[in-house]
């Protein structure tokens, strides 16, 4: 018997519905809408349902689905999902249905509306297939698809210079992607099987291949990079404050929720995960890289004149606590990181949204021209207040727990880059507070004077989202325990293959308290 | 009385039909057409295209044919039937159906119908299938004059557009050139191996058997004048300098013409010198081609983005892709011992497959856009075409995202190909250089998907000539797009068809 393709549908759903909502007839707009809500949501429960079928404690993939796809060069349609994909998986589906029926796109006319929706769907799309896929082609195939419709909705939705920003994300994520590319292909090649076939599977060759040290680090490079790119890693982040700036509402909440996520995604499920002794080898390097960009992001965000360029760069600086933990390779630390992964999605695409609110009320985004809306919007203030708070990582709300976790799971490998990056915790906290102090508190002036409460239609955007980051903050222990199994056998996977060596986990505190 | 002292070689006539049929249909197109009243309305298109739907045919025959019983020589060694030959006039047949297609409406547009241009078509054809199958240099060179000739003639076929005669002028004098280098380069050949046939060059040339060496300076010299002479053809830099102007100036279906069946002609002629005449000197020209080759992607894909006129910018990036097609090209050459069979040749074959089909394609899109007398190729001319004519731009803007390699297109599997034959052969610095430079590359897609779908029109736009997009070029069009998605998700046949 075979399993229901639920994988699949993940990944079809989606894309057909794209189709669908590109063929249907202007004339009938509701239809437009009601297809595309329609498969986004129907996405958004197989996902769920993803979540409560996962089995909890089992750490290898699950769902798996496997056909030949590319019989000649050894490539198939491989899918499958770990704790550490799960809440990725569960994040694209439950945000994709809230961005298609709580932004608007501001389109010009149905036409555009249409094409809006479809790209919104392919994306997510090319999304959903980029966190399961389990072979090298196709992952690449989803990695490189998704630049096109989100290169669409920046130029086509976006602002003033959304041809140039649309333009810089293209081509940034794609010079990564040519290096990639090469990796892959490379990778294939000389993992090849004692039969002579080539495989693109990543678990056959993660399992098999052996690399010399010397191959493995050039290889892992040529993956780092287009993974590096797309987190995005300092020095390679200046696409990203562009990129989020002029894309249009909807786009930023997907490019900083999810699209992001890919970067990291990738680092640990491909680059590290493949060439464990070269990822070992390299730690320095990405944990220096990581720690500049953490601090860099700060500083950079506190100088902003522009309330999404704040956002912006507040995302550079937490990706760079994500790649910390990944780097670590302690299973706190690794786990921190998967989990912030979501915290991030979460805290920051609210954060998105609500500059949007403020853009649409305002048509403005500059800090200097808004002042005292805590007077007239006390509510929305009060929402805008606990999700910075929850980007800053203040305890009972996610963003400490996975914050938390990362800096106490990297001290034992990368002590002294911790102590640094502790420092933009603090920093986080600063520029946030800031901009939050220099927006709402003080007398609206005239401009200000009517800025609109929180609608009915916008908190119910909202709700979801905000629940989400007070539930994972007081009781992380169900996410906890999905995604710690996975990183426990994907660290044993590292140790096996190379010459590190977990330290002694650090529970011998906690023993200490009991005894 | 001659029949003693000339012995004629045997033919074998079924061996030869594609060719005799593109010959004949030229032949009767012209002679027929010049004695009749002019032909009722798609007549002339009809009739060109059945002819390479014919010799398609027969190819195919051919093939299933040398499946069975093998690759052989034909006339007295004077050409070859084998698999990439066969290929190669697939190719060609592909590309003549289609442009045929592109170009009628084309014509009546331009008021100079008539079947010359078709005539052409097939001719030039002829000469493609024969470089592709050449056994012997002499031979190449006939058939590489054949195409010449009739793309010259074709480049400067708008008689009321003096773009188009310069253009050809243009094409003539650099293609004369080039052909006296490759002559001379046949000559040097003749000099170092005492003949122009492949097979006795490999077999006098072979280093084992102990042949003095001391012709190595005729050969290599030879050899770099063949080179010269081919590259020319590809448009590979430093010899490309023709390509703007010629691809800018020809009338757009010939455009389309010379970037598929010129390319994929010159290409198979290359693969034949290379490796079946001078596989012994693969250590001496590899270096070459590595060169010609990273030239070749990095100066066409960095020239196409100054460009703003868009038959330019493809014809740029039809140099960056000759350089794609040379990364195979170097890939095959590591491996010249295997018969016309290593990975690296079937890349190549297959990517000028892809390629042609692309190419006529997009230039097709140009066709109809360009309006009356290709006067709108400049990007301005896109402006706006997504919101008057939405099903044209978007099958534009598959086209130009599987030019950009962009996955789920057939470019995409064709770069893959390529690439994976160069990484097969640890040719690791040309791969990454392919890749990167096609992200230049993609910088220039870019520019026309911005300014069919986001740049506003402006007042002056209502003016100009509405886009039509007769039927022809709808299944022109319609079938390029349908290649390119179809080799793009389902990839497979391809391969395991591509010799």
């Amino acid at each position: 018997m075979t399993e229901f393709p639920i994988l699949t549908l993940l990944v079809l759903t989606p894309a057909i519905g794209a189709a669908l909502v590109a063929l249907a007839s202007k004339r009938h707009p509701d239809l437009v809408k009601i297809t595309a809500l329609g498969s986004s949501v129907l996405t958004g429960g197989f996902s769920l349902w993803v979540l409560f079928a996962f089995e909890k404690g089992n750490a290898g993939f699950q769902f798996t689905s496997q056909h030949a796809w590319i019989r000649p060069w050894g490539i198939s349609w491989h899918l499958g999902i770990d704790g550490i994909s799960l809440f990725l998986v569960v994040l694209t589906g439950i945000l994709f249905p809230l961005v298609i029926v709580g932004i608007d796109s501001h389109s010009k006319s149905m036409a555009d509306q249409k094409r809006y929706l479809s790209w919104m769907l392919l994306l997510e799309a090319g999304v959903m297939g980029s966190f399961i896929s389990l072979d090298l082609f196709l992952f690449f195939v989803f990695f490189e698809i998704v630049l096109v419709p989100m290169y669409f909705l920046i130029g086509g939705w976006g602002y003033e210079k959304r041809v140039y920003a649309a333009t810089k994300f293209f081509l940034f994520t794609m010079v990564g992607s040519a290096f990639m590319l090469v990796g892959i292909i490379a990778t294939a090649i000389l993992a090849k099987a004692d039969d002579g076939r080539v495989t693109f599977d990543l678990i056959k060759i993660a399992e098999n291949a052996d690399f010399a040290a010397s191959t493995g680090r050039w290889l892992f490079f040529a993956f780092a990079i287009a993974f590096a790119v797309k987190v995005p890693l300092f020095p390679l982040h200046t696409w990203l404050p562009d990129a989020h700036t002029q894309a249009p509402t909807g786009g930023s909440v997907i490019l900083a929720a999810v699209l992001l996520k890919m970067g990291t995604y990738g680092l640990l499920r491909f680059g590290i995960y493949l060439f464990p002794e070269a990822a070992v080898w390299s730690r320095p390097l990405f944990f220096t890289l990581a720690t500049v960009g953490i601090l860099w992001g700060a500083i950079a965000a506190t100088m902003q004149k522009d309330l999404k360029r704040v956002v912006a760069y507040s995302s550079v600086a937490h990706l760079g606590f994500i790649v910390l933990g990944t780097f670590a390779l302690t299973t706190t630390a690794v786990t921190g990181g998967v989990m912030q992964n979501i915290n991030h999605g979460l805290s920051t695409g609210a954060l998105f949204i609500l500059v949007g609110m403020i853009y649409e009320r305002r048509h403005t985004r500059q800090i200097a021209e808004l002042k005292g809306l805590q007077k007239v919007a006390p509510i929305f203030a009060g929402v805008f207040m606990i999700v910075m708070l929850s980007s800053i990582g203040v305890p009972g709300l996610n963003g400490f727990v996975g914050e938390f976790m990362v800096l106490i799971g990297s001290f034992a490998t990368a002590r002294w880059w911790v102590t640094v990056a502790a420092a933009g915790v603090i920093l986080a906290a600063l520029y946030l507070l800031w901009a939050y102090q220099r927006v709402f508190h003080g007398e609206p002036d005239e401009a200000n004077k009517d800025f609109a409460e929180l609608k009915w239609k916008e908190a119910s955007l909202l709700l979801p989202i905000i629940g989400l980051i007070v539930f994972t903050g007081v009781y992380p222990k169900p996410m906890l325990d999905r995604i710690e199994p996975s990183v426990k056998a994907f660290i044993e996977h590292v140790e096996q293959h190379s010459d590190y060596q977990q330290p002694a986990p650090s529970e011998p505190v906690l023993e200490v308290g009991e005894g | 009385m001659f029949a003693d002292t000339l012995q004629g070689p045997s033919v074998d006539w079924f061996a030869m039909s594609p060719l005799l049929v593109l010959l004949g249909g030229a032949l009767v197109l012209l002679l027929v057409a010049s004695l009749t009243p002019p032909w009722p309305k798609r007549w002339y298109a009809i009739f060109a295209a059945k002819c390479a739907i014919g010799a398609g045919v027969l190819s195919l025959l051919l093939w299933h044919q040398i499946d069975k019983e093998g690759a052989t020589t034909l006339v007295g060694g004077a050409l070859v039937l084998d698999k990439p030959a066969v290929w190669i006039a697939i190719t060609i047949c592909v590309a003549v159906f289609l442009c045929a297609l592109v170009t009628d409406d084309y014509l009546r547009r331009e008021g100079i119908d008539g079947p010359e241009l078709y005539a052409l078509y097939l001719l030039a054809a002829v000469g493609g299938v024969v470089m592709a199958a050449a056994n012997d240099l002499i031979v190449l060179f006939l058939g590489l004059e054949i195409l010449s000739i009739a793309l010259y003639v074709m480049a400067a076929s708008h008689r009321k557009r003096s773009e188009s005669q310069e253009s050809g002028i243009k094409y003539f004098v650099l293609g004369g050139f080039s052909s006296a280098f490759f002559l001379y380069g046949v000559a040097l050949i003749y000099g170092g191996a005492g003949s122009t046939n492949f097979n006795k060059i490999v077999a006098v040339l072979e280093p084992t058997t102990g042949s003095d060496r001391t012709n190595d300076a005729l050969v290599l010299a030879g050899i770099a004048l063949l080179l010269v002479g081919l590259a020319f053809k590809v448009a590979a830099v430093p010899f490309h300098f023709w390509t703007p102007d010629v691809y800018q100036g020809a009338p757009t279906p010939v455009t389309a013409f010379m970037a598929s069946a010129g390319k994929a002609a010159a290409f198979g002629a290359m693969l034949r010198v290379l490796l079946e005449a001078l596989p012994n000197w693969s250590d001496d020209y590899r270096p070459a081609v590595w060169m010609i080759a990273l030239l070749t992607l990095v100066g066409g894909s960095v020239m196409a983005v100054v460009q703003t006129n868009v038959k330019r910018m493809l014809a740029f990036s039809s140099v960056s892709h000759a350089g794609f097609i040379l990364v195979g090209v170097e890939a095959a050459a590591h491996r010249p011992g295997a018969p016309m069979g290593g990975d690296g040749v079937s890349s190549v074959l297959m990517y000028l497959m892809i390629y042609s089909v692309l190419v006529i394609g997009t230039f097709a899109v140009v066709t109809a856009v360009g309006r009356t007398g290709d006067a709108a190729t400049d990007l301005a001319g896109f402006r706006g075409l997504a919101k008057h004519k939405p099903t044209l731009a978007l099958a534009m803007t598959v086209l130009l995202l599987a030019q950009a390699g962009v996955p789920l297109t057939s470019g995409f599997i064709a770069k893959f190909g390529v690439i994976t034959a160069a990484v097969d052969v640890h040719s690791y610095a040309i791969a990454i250089a392919a890749m990167v430079s096609a992200v230049i590359a993609a910088f220039v897609y870019l520019r026309i998907m911005v300014s069919m779908w986001i740049t506003d029109e402006e007042a002056s736009d209502a003016a100009r000539e509405e886009v039509r997009v007769p039927a022809l070029l709808w299944v022109a069009i319609g079938a390029s797009v349908a290649f390119t998605l179809a080799v793009g998700f389902f990839p497979g046949w391809l391969i395991n068809i591509t010799p």
